[in-house]
């Protein structure tokens, strides 16, 4: 059925086109051209409306052992915030750590339309997709996380060549059903199962005897050569460590030049500076990002309030657990694949370095200059839950309410940062970078976060209010697939995202070695690790989508 | 003259039945019949081998057919004032359904095994653990802990599969791996190396391994005891214990809560748990709780990503109401609060409905017996054998994929739920 969108102000950036009012025509869930015959069926008034494509948050805890983990451990935390059933929607529970029918829901009402699980363990992919498939409405997918697998550990001490470590990663990413890969404290959380208790970026695995250092490179070179879109996605060394700013430039510094996205940056930008030991590393930090412009990052702000951090960093969560608040935590050890760790958190405003860690996130996102290469999270739910998003816009695109908020803080920690003096404002030009065209285009999305002819019609549209917040929580409507779900902020109709993936080649003859590997040491078979496709589609309401590889991949 | 029905070979089929998710069946297959030939125990070949019995639903022990006894259901369902959805021993999409008609229609959901696995999910909720998962234990254990379990008797392959590996990651011997008993002993000799070492044994009653397990994480700690003695075991043999778990490399702490028979085994659990984080002040150490059988993973996963609740859940409200004291299904039913009870069971057919006043539907393996004829029963399919399914293993990491091996027409728990559901 041919819709037209009429009169609203676009905000493209993925065409360049900065608030021009422009007519959009949708049909069967794609935008298309004008119908030469100008006859369409259904009408939209949007003049003075703002539009931009559905928002796609790039890293978000959606899915998987560690989010059910944290989801068991809370009952309290959900109590505060059960949903109710509907005639349209299935109960549930928000906050911290929401059931996925209600995260759904609740990313569909702010104009999200697609979100993606960065720490997919491939031992635990299966459960992944599983939680995934119950989250309606938005697009999904996951980065498949490698780097303190055996495996790989294994490859690397035996100094096997890099087409060999391309064709794991390839074998990993297309059995797991990701669209990236992701590195979380590089062979730290292998090293904690023998017991070390820091890893830095020069330091070695006492097993394996490798650094650091070496697995970023490898994994880097592997996600280049093999043409997946989505640099490699790095959780740092230090994770938390007063002083990781260092590691942070170092890891910057030492990659080589290949693409990298740094995830959670403001979690590993510290310095030991003044009373407390803990200071801001956020200008030194941007400044290197940048210089550097290989180098993408997510910020992973912290916002005032109870949360709960779920992290595949085993060894730092556990470095962590005396903070744990309330005071109950898990981790585990993983499948000789990986590990984790949940510690429920409450940040603090007059905690001055909860307040400094506040003040470090917005000092990333101001003095980082290009939104193409820096992305809107808060590490849901680890920064704070998703749901904060429409404040965490405005604390961006308004600077008296910013420092509003500032004055009201740990009085230490506001003279400890520079925040009250940066002007800069962030405009909806910048946001519909970082939230849509910036975002697709970093987790490799050919037909989404755009609004030009071919792609999806995931299409969000807002009321120009001056409180950005009320703006961004409320939109006038949301298309998902073409499909009204979403009008004057309330759900009106529920749909089922597709799961995007990419598929990069490899040379079948590495399953022969990887069946004696799951044979001998692993508690499954080879055959049953991997993920069919079927099992994506499900019961019919699943369907994978598969992204295209850039260019001159090769294995 | 019938026709000779050709026999079908399937390899690394996984078992839904173990707990431990063993996937390296070698099965049989001829017509309806299905024969484990490799790698079979003492759940996983009765499980795999039970054979088609009923196919036909009943209503009042009347034969029906399925759309019958599903309006039947949908119709006690709409006049229920207080529905419970238990047994609940199903695969994935089974969990799915039954959430999603729990929602529907107001009702509570249990698992038949929550007994047991609450004394796991309290300490969770209430403090957390340091766990690990089947292949770190496989490839990392250097002293395994067992605390009042007979794990063989609950888990025959655990030993072989888990513990006594040919190969290792690490190069290690594993006949220089202790495995000691805490409370309980061994029925048999699977936790007997593979060069004859035997398992040490420190024995004491079920009712002093509260105590006695108090003892040993104090010792851990470093606190001084004065006592020589608790529940029989010396403090001297205790306080060596303890002195091993801290030299000990990758020590595994592990039990199976369904074999912790006495009150507050929870507080027990929490006891393990808490000396696991002791131990890895300086050590390694981790907690590995067994079970896992009858689906309890996978429905309590399901269960928790879709309400946000485990089992012990009721939506009489309209929303997620989590009471693990007030929606204890045996509990409700023993004090009379349940008019209607629908009863899932696909995997074992020894698994008896409980008794109770309530109105009893049943979706059950064909060949399962009741004491009283429920007002509906409908045979299902058991997921791993009749249909496709996906299933968690006792470690709540790893699920595995479960295959149709035949054809019997049996419909899926998911299929019957989900029809209840329309009806509705």
């Amino acid at each position: 059925m041919l819709m037209k969108l009429t009169g609203g102000r676009i905000y493209d950036p993925a065409y360049g086109i900065n608030g021009k009012v422009r007519d959009i025509y949708v049909d069967d869930g794609w935008i298309v051209e004008a119908p030469s015959d100008g006859k369409v069926l259904q009408e939209l008034d949007l003049r003075g409306k703002v539009v931009m494509a559905g928002a796609i948050d790039m890293h978000t805890h959606i899915g998987g052992g560690k989010v059910n983990i944290a989801r068991t451990m809370l009952p309290e935390d959900h109590a505060a915030d059960v949903v109710a059933r509907t005639e349209l929607m299935r109960s549930g529970c928000g906050h911290a750590a929401p059931s996925t029918l209600t995260a759904g829901y609740r990313y569909a009402e702010m104009g999200y339309t697609a979100g993606f699980e960065p720490a997919i363990l491939p031992s635990n992919a299966r459960q992944a997709h599983m939680e995934m498939h119950d989250t309606p409405i938005i697009d999904k997918g996951g980065y498949v996380m490698l780097g303190s697998d055996d495996y790989l550990l294994r490859m690397m001490a035996a100094n096997n060549d890099q087409e060999s470590i391309n064709n794991y990663v390839a074998w990993t990413i297309t059995h797991s059903q990701a669209i990236g890969v992701k590195v979380v404290n590089p062979g730290g959380i292998n090293a904690f199962k023998f017991n070390q208790r820091k890893l830095d970026l020069d330091e070695k695995n006492s097993f394996y005897g490798v650094t650091p250092r070496e697995i970023l490179l490898r994994l880097a070179r592997a996600v280049k050569e093999l043409g997946i879109p989505h640099p490699l996605h790095v959780h740092g060394c230090n994770l938390g460590v007063p002083g990781n700013m260092n590691t942070t430039l170092d890891t910057m510094n030492g990659i080589e030049g290949l693409p990298m996205h740094m995830t959670h940056i403001q979690f590993h930008s510290y310095g030991t500076e003044g009373d407390y030991k803990f200071s801001s590393g956020a200008a030194e930090i941007a400044e290197a990002i940048n210089r550097h412009k290989n180098i993408t990052v997510d910020v992973g702000q912290i916002l005032f309030g109870q949360t709960v951090t779920a992290s595949g960093d085993s060894m730092h969560q556990h470095a962590g657990h005396a903070h744990a608040h309330p005071n109950k935590w898990v981790t585990m050890d993983i499948e000789c694949d990986a590990g984790c760790g949940v510690l429920p958190f409450k940040y603090k405003d007059q905690s001055y370095v909860n307040a400094l860690q506040w003040m470090i996130g917005l000092e990333t996102f101001l003095l980082v200059e290009d939104p193409w290469r820096i992305f809107l999270t808060t590490d849901h739910p680890n920064g704070a839950p998703f749901t904060s998003y429409p404040h965490l816009i405005r604390l961006l695109m308004d600077k008296t309410f910013r420092n509003e908020v500032l004055s009201r803080l740990h009085p230490e920690a506001q003279k400890a940062s520079r925040l009250a003096s940066i002007d800069r404002e962030y405009s909806l030009y910048e946001i519909a970078i970082m939230t849509r065209a910036g975002a697709a285009k970093l987790v490799g999305l050919a037909d989404r976060g755009h609004l030009g002819v071919g792609g999806a019609a995931d299409i969000t549209v807002y009321t120009d209010h001056a409180d950005r917040e009320k703006m961004f929580s409320k939109p006038d409507y949301v298309f998902k697939d073409g499909r009204i779900v979403v009008k004057d902020g309330d759900l009106i109709d529920v749909t089922w995202g597709t799961t995007h993936v990419v598929k990069p080649d490899y040379d079948k003859s590495i399953e022969t070695s990887l069946k004696v590997y799951f044979d001998k040491y692993l508690t499954m078979k080879m055959g049953n690790f991997k993920i069919s496709d079927d099992e994506i589609v499900d019961d019919g309401r699943g369907s994978l989508t598969i992204q295209p590889l850039h260019k001159g991949g090769r294995i | 003259m019938t026709e000779k029905v050709e026999e079908v070979i399937r390899y690394d089929v996984p078992s839904p039945f173990c707990g431990i998710a063993s996937d390296d069946l070698t099965v049989s297959i001829i017509g309806q019949k299905v024969k484990v030939l490799e790698n079979g125990d003492a759940y996983t070949s009765p499980g795999f081998e039970t054979p088609i019995t009923d196919r036909a639903p009943r209503v009042n022990g009347k034969e029906v057919t399925l759309a019958v006894a599903v309006e039947h259901t949908a119709k006690l369902l709409r006049k229920s004032k207080q529905t419970v959805i238990s047994g609940l021993a199903t695969d994935l999409n089974g969990a799915r359904a039954a959430m999603a008609l729990a929602d529907k229609g107001r009702a509570t959901v249990d698992h038949m095994n929550s007994r047991a696995v609450f004394k796991n999910t309290l300490v969770l909720q209430n403090t957390g653990w340091m766990n690990t998962t089947l292949s770190e234990v496989k490839n990392r254990v250097d002293m395994l802990l067992i605390v009042g379990s007979d794990i063989e008797a609950g888990f025959p392959r655990f030993f072989e599969r888990i513990i006594w590996p040919e190969d290792t990651l690490f190069d290690q011997d594993i006949e220089s791996r202790s495995i000691i008993y805490l409370g309980k002993g061994p029925s048999g000799k699977a936790s007997t190396s593979p060069e004859g070492k035997k398992a040490e044994v420190m024995l004491c009653d079920d009712a002093d391994l509260p105590e006695v397990l108090s003892v040993l994480r104090a010792l851990v700690a470093g606190r001084t005891i004065n006592a020589q003695e608790v529940g029989g075991v010396s403090v001297t043999d205790l306080a060596q214990l303890a002195t091993r778990l801290k030299e000990a490399k990758y020590s595994v702490v592990t039990w199976v809560a369904s074999m912790l028979e006495f009150d507050h085994a929870e507080v027990s659990v929490q006891m393990v748990c808490e000396m696991v984080k002791d131990l890895n002040i300086k050590a390694r150490s981790s907690g590995l709780p067994l079970g896992g059988k009858d689906g309890e993973v996978t429905v309590n996963q399901v269960a928790v990503w879709q309400s946000g609740y485990p089992m012990r859940t009721n939506f009489n409200r309209g929303y997620p109401d989590y009471d693990p004291y007030l929606s204890d299904c045996l509990r409700m039913l023993k004090d009379d609060e349940v008019d209607t009870l629908l009863w899932v069971s696909s995997f074992d057919i020894t698994r008896k409905v409980p008794a109770s006043k309530a109105l009893t539907v049943v979706l059950g393996r064909s060949g399962m017996t009741f004491d009283t004829e429920p007002a509906v029963f409908i045979p299902v399919g058991t997921p791993g054998i009749d249909h496709k399914g996906r299933a968690f293993r006792a470690d709540g990491v790893v699920s595995l994929p479960l295959r149709q091996l035949r054809d019997s027409g049996l419909p899926s728990t998911f299929d019957v739920l989900s029809a209840i559901e329309q009806a509705l």
